[in-house]
């Protein structure tokens, strides 16, 4: 008994007395907003990011692993617009750490900084998994990521000033190359305007209005609520009066309700990496926008 | 009128127009040219100085960090309503169908409380639940939940509040919680994967274990979840009992533990000890008769747990398929005097001492097949020691015995917000008292988004 005791004591002591980090710990909800706060703090940040891009974002756990995390993050970067409604509330209560509440420094939501699109006209469960501030999945339009990019290099000079110079200077890099690359993205989508397509769930909104692309239905029949045989019937019967040319879904969906209508109809199933870590390529923001692309390009052929 | 008037002047004029062009010289149409070339030249630049402030309103509009502000409806409307908390509504309803009485419910040699029983035959209403929950300002929050039940009763199922200000990882929590002891009772009945509480949440927790008083968790600053937790309470709650007493009744003491596994597997394993004292407790327990007696217990009781839950999902994405397994085992040792009572009136009584060490333990597994379809598996065991009743033995049926019960379920979720389950259990308590229970279950949940917990 005495030794057990002796061993918690050390390890209490051992656990409070860990050095003192210079480091910024960046808890990211989604891939992305991980990939954009390695691209902003290099060095100075240490990222842990709470997801992976075969996770469906709407459905996560309050994980042990996460609440252990957020304890010790000096910065929760979320998508917000209830994206993380389910697990994120919980584990900043859970915590114990009052500098990752919301509204604090160290809360910083994306969806704060980009016009939302969707705004539901009706607020109602019976239209499914609806989002009350608009569709948070805002990272499909590059855009988007270049005015949170702002105003999260803002955020992590705000509350780490010692590495102010950095993350401003990393901020400038970054967005220089970001607009060239969008300059080539959009050049290189051209082909794609006004192509006419299927999604699988209504991920896709940003991406689609970026690249001026026509979606004419979705495989949900409401958002959140799995395709059925007679739903996608419906959906079968609206694409042969306008016909579309592909159907995307993202990594983390299963595949069964694209392959059923893509048989039937004749068109090519797309699989969009939707996050950074979504397939091999699609490792970094610059290398999900460039796949992206490519596998849109390609499927239109 | 006279507004068309000029309308026909001018469409006039311009018909008119290209003979008089025709007819104007060469010089005339160079300086007419010149004129509109500048007039043109003038209107791109207005009209580009436009554009260029346009596309600075947009910019400012969309960085503006607040859109959601400007799109809230008029504060008269909304001031009240905006300070309102969330608020989430829990429906249920069964049909059960049980071989048994459940009046004739009880463990053998186990003293469980006097409310445990597999619920009413036929169809029925379950526990509706009303949760309220909001920040009470920069420090603290609360947590409202009220339970409805069937026969119109009202109950505070829970009523808490958490200090949400404390660095360093420490959570405060004080009022009417779930005890953090164990895994499963934390959760809410509708959460669970079982209609209902494992045979050993029956026995040892007359259900589920709540403290009125506070409690303090620690998160220890640790990569792997690292959580040590403390109780106080009245312990007014079985094993427990309202004791008339100024000092407190219950404690607890518990460290959990967590993490994943790469990205598909997750756990959580944790050892909980709990300490009740308890006065006139009404509990019962079959007697020699075959009948269920009444007992009043008082002295002290000792819980243990060790519990562990581990869940799988195909790279984490739990959506499509995942299996999650459970486990519990508890420990119990009570000293104290034990009161016989035949039939709960005034009539035959006897009190002497009594002591016991039980145990009993559940393990479950669920697994989501396919999406929104779930089977589960549960099997349930208790052992009942050797307890000691001095001269009670005369009145109890204490012939050795283990309770067991095999449960098996398969629910369907067409959506987070709903759930329809049907449910089968082979439960033996008793000796000769096998029950064969069948349940269709349905959870309705609506309002307010609730947590996901682990």
């Amino acid at each position: 008994m005495h030794s057990i005791v002796k061993w918690l004591a050390a390890a209490l002591l051992a656990a409070t007395v860990s050095p003192a980090y210079a480091v910024l710990n960046v808890f990211a909800t989604v891939p992305e907003w991980g990939a954009l706060a390695e691209e902003l703090g290099g060095d100075a940040v240490k990222v842990y990011v709470a997801t992976n891009a075969l996770q469906d974002p709407h459905h996560i756990e309050a994980k042990p692993s996460l609440i252990a995390r957020a304890r010790s993050a000096d910065l929760v970067v979320a998508t917000g617009a209830e994206l993380e409604i389910g697990w994120l509330p919980l584990v900043v209560q859970q915590a114990g750490n009052p500098q990752i509440r919301a509204g604090q420094p160290g809360y910083f939501e994306a969806a704060n900084y980009v016009t939302l699109r969707d705004k539901p006209a009706r607020l109602d469960r019976a239209e499914g998994d609806v989002h009350p501030a608009g569709d948070p999945h805002i990272q499909g339009d590059p855009r988007n990521i270049s005015r949170v990019a702002s105003a999260l290099a803002a955020r992590l000079a705000e509350i780490d000033p010692a590495n102010a110079e950095t993350y401003r200077s990393r901020y400038k890099t970054f967005d220089e190359k970001w607009r060239a690359a969008i300059a080539r993205w959009e050049r290189e989508a051209a082909p794609l305007k006004g192509v006419p397509i299927l999604v699988q769930h209504k991920g896709f909104t940003y991406l689609i209005a970026w690249l001026g692309m026509k979606e004419v239905a979705a495989l949900e029949p409401k958002p959140g609520v799995e395709p059925t045989v007679s739903y996608l019937s419906e959906v079968l019967a609206t694409i042969q009066r306008q016909p579309v040319k592909i159907v995307i879904r993202a990594a983390y969906q299963s595949d069964r309700a694209s392959q059923w209508i893509a048989e039937r109809a004749k068109i090519t199933p797309v699989v969009l990496p939707f996050t950074v870590g979504g397939d091999p390529e699609a490792k970094d923001l610059f290398g999900l926008f460039d796949d992206t692309l490519a596998r849109l390009l390609k499927a239109i052929g | 009128m006279s507004r068309q008037l000029w309308a026909s002047a001018l469409l006039a004029s311009v018909l008119v127009v290209p003979s008089i062009a025709a007819a104007a010289s060469d010089a005339e149409l160079a300086e007419i040219r010149e004129q509109i070339k500048q007039m043109k030249e003038s209107y791109e630049t207005r009209i580009r100085a436009l554009e260029d402030r346009l596309k600075a309103a947009e910019t400012a509009a969309t960085s503006a960090p607040a859109p959601v502000a400007a799109q809230a409806p008029g504060p008269s409307a909304s001031t009240l309503a905006a300070f309102n908390p969330g608020i989430a509504v829990v429906l249920q309803g069964n049909y059960q169908s049980l071989k048994q009485d459940p009046a004739q419910y009880g463990f053998n040699n186990i003293q469980i409380g006097e409310e445990v029983t597999p619920g009413r035959r036929g169809l029925g209403l379950a526990e509706s639940e009303i949760n309220f929950f909001a920040s009470v300002d920069h420090l603290f929050a609360g947590n409202l939940t009220v339970s409805l039940a069937p026969d119109n009763s009202v109950s505070v199922e829970e009523a808490y509040g958490l200090v949400t200000a404390l660095p360093y990882g420490v959570v405060p929590k004080f009022g009417r919680f779930f005890s953090g002891v164990g895994y499963m009772n934390e959760q809410h009945q509708h959460a669970w994967d079982f209609q209902d509480a494992p045979l050993a949440y029956q026995a040892f927790f007359g259900g589920q274990f709540t403290q009125d008083g506070a409690q303090v968790k620690w998160i220890a600053p640790t990569d792997t979840f690292l959580e040590f937790g403390a109780e106080i309470g009245n312990g007014d709650a079985f094993p427990g009992s309202p004791r008339n007493s100024n000092s407190a009744g219950a404690w607890s003491a518990f460290v959990h533990a967590g993490g994943d596994i790469g990205a598909s597997s997750s756990w959580r394993a944790g050892v909980s000890y709990l300490d009740t004292r308890a006065v006139d407790r009404i509990g019962k327990l079959p007697d020699t008769t075959g009948n269920i007696a009444q007992t009043s217990f008082a002295g002290k009781t000792h819980t243990a747990i060790a519990d562990f839950v581990w869940k799988y999902a195909p790279d984490g994405n739990a959506t499509r398929t995942n299996f999650k397994v459970q486990g519990e085992y508890f420990w119990q040792r009570a000293r104290g005097d034990m009161t016989y009572d035949s039939d709960g009136a005034p009539g035959l009584t006897n009190t002497d001492a009594y002591s016991a060490n039980q145990s009993g333990w559940y393990l479950q597994g669920v697994w989501q097949f396919m999406p929104m379809w779930r089977v589960g598996l549960r099997y349930d065991r208790l052992s009942q020691g050797t307890p000691e009743y001095g001269t009670n033995t005369a009145f109890l049926a204490t012939d050795p015995f283990s309770p067991q019960r095999a449960t098996m379920m398969v629910d369907w979720t067409p959506s987070e917000f709903s759930r329809f389950r049907i449910q089968y259990a082979q439960s033996k308590t008793r000796p000769d008292f096998t029950d064969n229970q069948f349940f269709l279950q349905y959870i309705l949940t609506l309002g307010a988004h609730g947590a996901h917990k682990f």
